[in-house]
């Protein structure tokens, strides 16, 4: 397994999912129960990404400067704030906490 | 080449959600390779995987599991991936048929174009808002993947240090806008309560992975359904990020 093998398969992955929607029949989308179980991964995906990568370190829970940059995210989102501007609001938190040496 | 009314607005529309997403494509692209992968692979995932979720899903679990995670992280893209097999499905009948046109058409069906298609009454204005904003994000996603992987490189160590947090903080900002109903909301708290029980307990990338049962669990019982406000569907909605995408199903654009 080499990097280059995840980018090509998750890539190849991406494109068969996309072109199987235009041949199957329209008449799936009847059914709603597909959708819903489509759009609920995206949303059990990204919120279990968002756990792990908060309190995760290897296979033990961390509870280090990830928490207050996090929390600082979620408030900018809260307000409406850019994308961008949120997620570089926590990594400036976080490494500064880690520059004072005041969280791990 | 002219454009009615309808057709400006949905080319409008396009082109505005294009420059809105191009600024995700610049995280993307610097986490990427702060995480890793070169510039090359970076580039890859934004011109032939395209979307925004699944790409940051790979960069994620590869930067906390590790290349023993590939698999992890293949199957987390993929899963993250299967909405668009069923935009896909409705986005068929906007585009057409031709063969040529289909695979082009595939590679740019993803949340925005999607949901600006959906947001235009006339077929015609269906198809311009779908291609419009389906080439002025591809553009806007690459280009600025490119930038935030070369900023990226030469800022290195530093960037490092906040890292882990901004992939956290970047998956709170792609999950957020989806959290407007009852049952995203009970899935997103149930998955995250998961994966967090597994850590210890699980290799790194089965926590990530396991929540796709939650979803199963609560989308094929409809568990937690709550009626939605019908008025709330007819609303044009022109963010960037549309979560659940308003008038997917037939039997409610019909109705």
């Amino acid at each position: 397994m080499t990097v280059w093998l995840v980018v090509l398969v998750a890539s190849a992955l991406s494109f068969v999912t996309k072109y199987t929607g235009y041949l199957v029949p329209q008449r799936l989308l009847e059914h709603p129960t597909a959708t819903r179980v489509a759009n609920l991964l995206t949303v059990a995906m990204l919120s279990a990404l968002v756990a792990v990568q908060s309190l995760s370190m290897g296979q033990s829970i961390e509870l280090d400067a990830r928490i207050p940059a996090v929390l600082v995210a979620a408030g900018l989102f809260a307000l409406r704030a850019p994308f961008i501007v949120a997620v570089a609001a926590a990594g400036v938190v976080a490494a500064l906490l880690r520059l004072f040496g005041w969280a791990a | 080449m002219s454009f009615s009314a309808p057709e400006k607005v949905a080319l409008r529309a396009g082109i505005a959600v294009g420059a809105a997403v191009a600024t995700y494509g610049f995280s993307f692209g610097a986490l990427s390779v702060a995480s890793g992968l070169d510039v090359w692979q970076t580039c890859v995932l934004s011109l032939f995987l395209f979307s925004g979720g699944s790409q940051f899903a790979v960069v994620g679990v590869l930067a906390s599991g590790g290349i023993s995670a590939g698999w992890t992280a293949i199957a987390s893209s993929a899963f993250l991936g299967l909405r668009n097999g069923i935009y896909s499905i409705r986005m068929a009948p906007v585009v057409g048929t031709s063969a040529l046109i289909r695979p082009v058409a595939a590679q740019l069906t993803i949340d925005e174009s999607t949901a600006v298609a959906l947001n235009q009454n006339e077929p015609r204005a269906q198809r311009v808002g779908f291609w419009t904003t389906g080439i002025a994000v591809y553009i806007g996603w690459n280009l600025t993947t490119l930038a935030g992987a070369l900023v990226g490189n030469v800022l290195g160590d530093v960037n490092g240090l906040g890292l882990d947090a901004v992939a956290a903080a970047a998956f709170l900002g792609l999950l957020w806008p989806r959290l407007k109903q009852l049952q995203a909301g009970v899935v997103a708290a149930a998955s995250a309560l998961l994966a967090t029980t597994l850590i210890p307990l699980a290799p790194p990338g089965v926590p990530v992975l396991a929540a796709a049962a939650v979803a199963l669990l609560v989308g094929l019982t409809n568990w937690f359904h709550r009626p939605e406000n019908q008025d709330a569907h007819l609303q044009p909605d022109d963010s960037s990020d549309p979560g659940d995408v308003p008038g997917l199903h037939r039997t409610d654009s019909a109705s």
